[in-house]
């Protein structure tokens, strides 16, 4: 019998982590990211049907990068483990929280037992009932979470994306806001090149706190390329575009926002204290 | 969730990361199929006595579909309930009436909205209208054994059709047959009263207000002569549960409208107990 060569345990985990963070490096970027009315999830993603963000349950919602294959099936899993513990408790027993718990034990089993780790990066948001209470999770693919605060970057270089998020993001900007912000990051190339970026390569979605239920809309079209092109045009509230009606299939939560750019009444609150504060909740890790 | 090796227990079943259906039911059934109606056992021979439901009304007008449930549950000659809700969303732009045992055709509805909305979420697109009467017509038909014992759901479907634009009404038997009807329908034990008046009052073309009108009508002959069938209750203020789905989406009639209605119709029906012909 034949003995492996012995090859230390940390050599072994090191070798998994690089190789998953290699394979998530390769992929295009998701910002997620808080604004007054909710949560917006911002990818690149040319494809009109794969998705990288999706609905999970009535107030959460999913992002990933890396392989579509590995993130697709936790995603399936993550609406059947919802909607089985909505169906046998209540919909209000579903929680961020929870899944994100069993998220982080799937990826970590697989990452120290199986002969491959997932290369892939997610986050599972639940927009709350106001800014304060919402919660954004981010995994890893060796199954470690953060319960971040207003911001997550994921993907290939997410370190630079982070760092201009942490200075040009602030509690209660506004959807255009945050979405140009997103684009922004999103568009920065790695040695200081700039990409155009329209609104056919972005994949838009928000979880819409004023929404009663289900509170996930993607955002596509018109609509978005309103909320990009603003900043150019005008500051004002675009009138004519409240109360556009719903668009093309409305079930499949594609809906037109009138309220977008109005500010909220809490908007900018100055005992919003610091942000990082919070960060470390007793969920964390 | 239960896994034998210690320290894996939180970790997500297999059967949850398998590439499958987008199916709820199929899932749970494969998962936990002590959570699902059909997937319990029952005593064979005996029966239960446990609250029904009634009456049930839906017919078309022009642009969508009206459905429309009285309110009362019995059990024997008890009223067991008075104000309980028989009409449901079934999703956006759907709705489900039940009648039969009232415990297991709300279970049953519950697990249809659930599936409705998880294949949404898996798939990222509504299912037809015709995939969606279907998939209630084999949750009927996984009934069966309950209904055998008497536990029976006879549900209607409506819907608007969104690729045809127009609204449609889908009636169901015991076994889970489905069938696609014209006009209007009525199920439950004041169903032939009601069908009667639907008969008379139901024309091809009818606005949304008077296919509301024409519902509360029926429901009101059904209760007229079927003592299951609960009739509007102006002293408590229970009125009938009356939805519309249209191009909009499924949406209920406000209290304060159908008492306009409900206050309408009786009225009418003073000295004139045949009401509107």
């Amino acid at each position: 019998m034949s003995m492996p060569f012995y090859v230390p345990p940390e050599q072994v985990m090191k070798d998994r982590a690089d190789f998953a963070r290699k394979g998530i490096a390769r992929g295009r970027s998701v910002v997620v990211v808080g604004y007054d009315r909710g949560i917006a999830f911002v990818a690149e993603n040319p494809s009109r049907a794969l998705h990288k963000v999706s609905e999970i349950y009535d107030r959460i919602a999913f992002a990933a990068v890396g392989r579509y294959n590995e993130f697709e099936s936790l995603r399936v899993a993550g609406i059947r483990y919802a909607d089985l513990r909505g169906y046998s408790y209540d919909r209000t027993d579903v929680t961020a929280r929870a899944l994100a718990n069993t998220y982080a034990q799937t990826l970590g089993a697989v990452f120290t037992q199986e002969s491959k780790p997932f290369e892939i990066e997610i986050v599972v948001a639940e927009v709350g009932a106001d800014s304060d209470a919402d919660q954004i999770f981010r995994l890893t693919y060796d199954g470690s979470v953060a319960d971040e605060h207003g911001f997550v970057a994921m993907g290939g270089a997410s370190d630079a994306a982070e760092e201009r998020l942490e200075t040009a993001w602030r509690p209660g900007m506004t959807l255009g806001e945050v979405l140009r912000l997103a684009v922004d990051v999103l568009a920065a190339g790695e040695n200081g090149e700039r990409r155009a970026l329209d609104a056919g390569q972005l994949e838009v979605a928000v979880l819409d706190r004023d929404r009663p239920r289900r509170s996930f809309r993607r955002i596509v079209g018109p609509l978005l390329s309103r909320l990009l092109g603003e900043a150019r045009e005008t500051t004002d509230t675009p009138a004519d575009a409240l109360g556009t009606p719903p668009a093309g299939s409305p079930g499949a939560g594609t809906v037109a926002d009138p309220r977008d750019e109005t500010p909220g009444p809490g908007d900018g609150s100055p005992a919003d204290g610091s942000p990082d504060d919070s960060a470390a909740g007793p969920d964390a890790h | 969730m239960t896994d034998s090796l210690p320290g894996r227990s939180r970790r997500l079943d297999d059967a949850f990361l398998s590439a499958g259906s987008s199916s709820f039911t199929e899932f749970v059934s494969s998962y936990r199929p002590e959570l699902l109606p059909a997937g319990r056992r029952l005593p064979s021979g005996s029966s239960i006595e446990a609250p029904h439901g009634t009456t049930i009304v839906s017919l078309l007008f022009d642009g969508g579909v009206v459905m429309a449930g009285d309110r009362r549950a019995t059990m024997g000659n008890i009223i067991a309930n008075r104000d309980m809700e028989k009409v449901f969303a079934a999703d956006d732009y759907s709705v489900v009436g039940i009648a039969g045992t009232a415990g297991i055709a709300i279970e049953l509805v519950r697990l249809y909205q659930v599936e409705l909305e998880h294949y949404e979420k898996i798939e990222g697109a509504i299912m037809s209208l015709e995939g969606k009467a279907n998939r209630l017509a084999s949750m009927i038909r996984g009934n069966l054994a309950l209904a055998m014992q008497g536990l029976t759901v006879v549900p209607t479907y409506a819907g608007f059709d969104l690729e045809s634009a127009t609204g449609r009404i889908y009636s169901y038997d015991v076994t889970g047959g489905c069938y696609i009807e014209g006009g209007h329908h009525s199920t439950g034990s004041g169903s032939v009263f009601a069908r009667g008046a639907l008969k008379k009052l139901w024309r091809p073309g009818l606005e949304e207000q008077q296919a509301v009108s024409v519902a509360i009508e029926a429901l009101y002959d059904a209760a007229d002569d079927d003592s299951a069938t609960g009739g509007p209750d102006l002293g408590r203020q229970i009125w009938p549960t009356v939805a519309v789905v249209d191009h909009a989406g499924a949406r209920f009639v406000a209290k304060d409208v159908l008492e306009g209605h409900v206050e309408r119709v009786v009225a009418a029906r003073r000295d004139n107990p045949g009401g509107a012909r």
